[in-house]
């Protein structure tokens, strides 16, 4: 196959602008999903924990924006950053941070919605022991997060993908500029504009084994953890 | 909590590469497909030292990228709307910068036009042929219009006409896929790989030039708009070296774009003249 030969060239060519390209679309997913997880997951974590009036409004909005499309976050930031814009004195559009910040928004509700799926099971089982025990509400969280670590990582993981996969956010306010803020995505993009169909195939092929490389050290890294988990005291 | 702020600004801002000086511009997608930039913009860098950072987009959105304050330079190839944006306040003058033609691309017909006015009633008439509009407000788009009002008096309905909202990339492709007829810039055809069983059908026709321009937004208007940067940028494309990197500009052997900054008046230009690209 045409194709794969092509994929396979591509990564063993060491091209510097390829590199350079994945190494920013790495780069812009990992600071977005580190940012939007950093939040999501206490938010979670107190959203399974208390009970108040609007709690299930939140989860409602929340759910129905992980079908969120990416072109609609685009803009909305494209709006903000632009100089035109509330926040255009920051001269943050077409920059890496406007990318970083439109995948965060994007990928903060489904970091949200599915951390909080991975708690309840587990609060359902600890509630009355940690009632019992009288446990102060900052270990109770801490302790409920940390039980449910492998199914949160799930969480974040899938945040990362569509953080990866997404085009329609970066290209609006990243601008797709050469050696600036163009990723992989708006890399393919662009390459099935201009036709070339099968380079723009190759580096789906590209981004596809990032994604698998990604995922597989961080699998590896969960199995260590499994291993060698001792019980918190 | 604080040092997690500190954390997510470290995190967001370093993610910036140290600020060189730099300009935006806003451009169409046209210039950037078929390579012009990246044939003549390291030759500005090496020469100045300033970075040119291009956001390519159709014309229209180009120019409301530039209204916003977004970009420094704004080169786009509709003459109307530029003359607009200088006349609304966005910059002061205009400058010639290039030209090159677009032409009507499509499978092979068992019809021979004698004029674009015949082959487009023609279309329109028989509806057979299925015509992929860019339907987006790019320049490309813009022309096709006044195409079509001009010789049909008319915009064209129906489901031979195909209204995609897409850039001149997407079009091609789609064209090429249904084997439909579209216009098209000729420096975007020379450099697409996806041809198939498409070819020119129409061209060197006076009504098909395209020429472009270029305009530094007004910094009265725009305070943080780099004027000085890109008015250095602007001399330098209309330069005798800025014009001779553009003339020079090859796909496939073939020359993409005529320079003309320094050509009197437009109307002595015509479409067949000395520049090969024609």
């Amino acid at each position: 196959m045409d194709v794969i030969s092509k994929s396979i060239q591509l990564i063993f060519s060491g091209d510097h602008d390829l590199l350079q390209i994945v190494l920013l679309s790495l780069r812009v997913s990992f600071t977005a999903t580190f940012i939007a997880s950093s939040l999501a997951i206490p938010f979670g974590a107190l959203l399974t924990n208390y009970d108040f009036t609007g709690k299930r409004a939140i989860m409602v909005v929340a759910s129905a924006f992980m079908a969120l499309p990416p072109v609609v976050v685009g803009l909305l930031v494209y709006l903000m950053l632009s100089r035109s814009g509330p926040l255009g004195e920051w001269g943050l559009l077409y920059t890496p941070s406007a990318m970083i910040i439109a995948q965060t928004m994007l990928i903060f509700p489904i970091v949200l919605v599915l951390t909080v799926e991975a708690l309840k099971p587990i609060k359902r089982d600890y509630s009355h022991l940690m009632n019992a025990l009288d446990v102060p509400p900052m270990l109770r969280l801490r302790t409920m997060i940390w039980d449910a670590r492998f199914a949160i990582y799930t969480a974040v993981l899938a945040g990362f993908g569509r953080a990866l996969a997404e085009v329609g956010a970066v290209i609006l306010v990243g601008g797709n500029i050469n050696g600036q803020t163009r990723v992989m995505t708006t890399t393919i993009a662009l390459e099935s504009s201009k036709g070339n169909l099968e380079l723009a195939l190759a580096l789906g092929l590209v981004l596809i084994l990032l994604a698998l490389i990604v995922n597989a050290a961080m699998h590896g890294v969960a199995r260590i953890g499994q291993r060698y988990q001792v019980t918190r005291q | 909590m604080r040092p997690f702020i500190a954390a997510v600004f470290i995190a967001i801002t370093s993610a910036n590469a140290a600020l060189a000086d730099f300009i935006t511009v806003a451009s169409t997608t046209s210039t950037q497909n078929s390579g012009l930039y990246d044939q003549i913009l390291p030759q500005f860098t090496a020469q100045t030292g300033i970075e040119v950072r291009v956001v390519a987009v159709g014309t229209g959105q180009a120019i409301r990228i530039a209204q916003n304050g977004d970009a420094d330079v704004l080169l786009v190839h509709h003459r109307a709307s530029e003359d607009a944006f200088v006349a609304d306040g966005y910059a002061k003058q205009r400058f010639d910068v290039m030209y090159n033609d677009f032409i009507l691309v499509g499978p092979k017909i068992d019809f021979a036009p004698k004029s674009l006015d015949e082959l487009l009633n023609y279309f329109a008439d028989t509806g057979d042929h299925i015509f992929i509009s860019r339907g987006d407000d790019s320049g490309t788009h813009k022309r096709e219009r006044e195409l079509w009002e001009k010789y049909a008096q008319t915009m064209p309905t129906g489901d031979w006409y195909r209204e995609i909202g897409s850039g001149m990339g997407a079009t091609l492709n789609m064209a090429s896929a249904v084997n439909g007829f579209t216009l098209t810039d000729r420096g975007t055809w020379l450099s697409f790989g996806n041809k198939g069983d498409l070819g020119i059908i129409w061209q060197q026709d006076r009504d098909l030039r395209n020429p472009y321009g270029v305009m530094v937004v007004d910094s009265d208007r725009f305070p943080h708009v780099k004027s000085e940067l890109a008015m250095q940028f602007v001399q330098w494309l209309i330069s005798d070296v800025g014009q001779t990197a553009i003339g020079n500009v090859r796909v496939a052997g073939k020359q993409l774009f005529c320079p003309n900054a320094n050509q009197q008046s437009e109307q002595e230009q015509t479409p067949d003249d000395a520049c090969p690209a024609q």
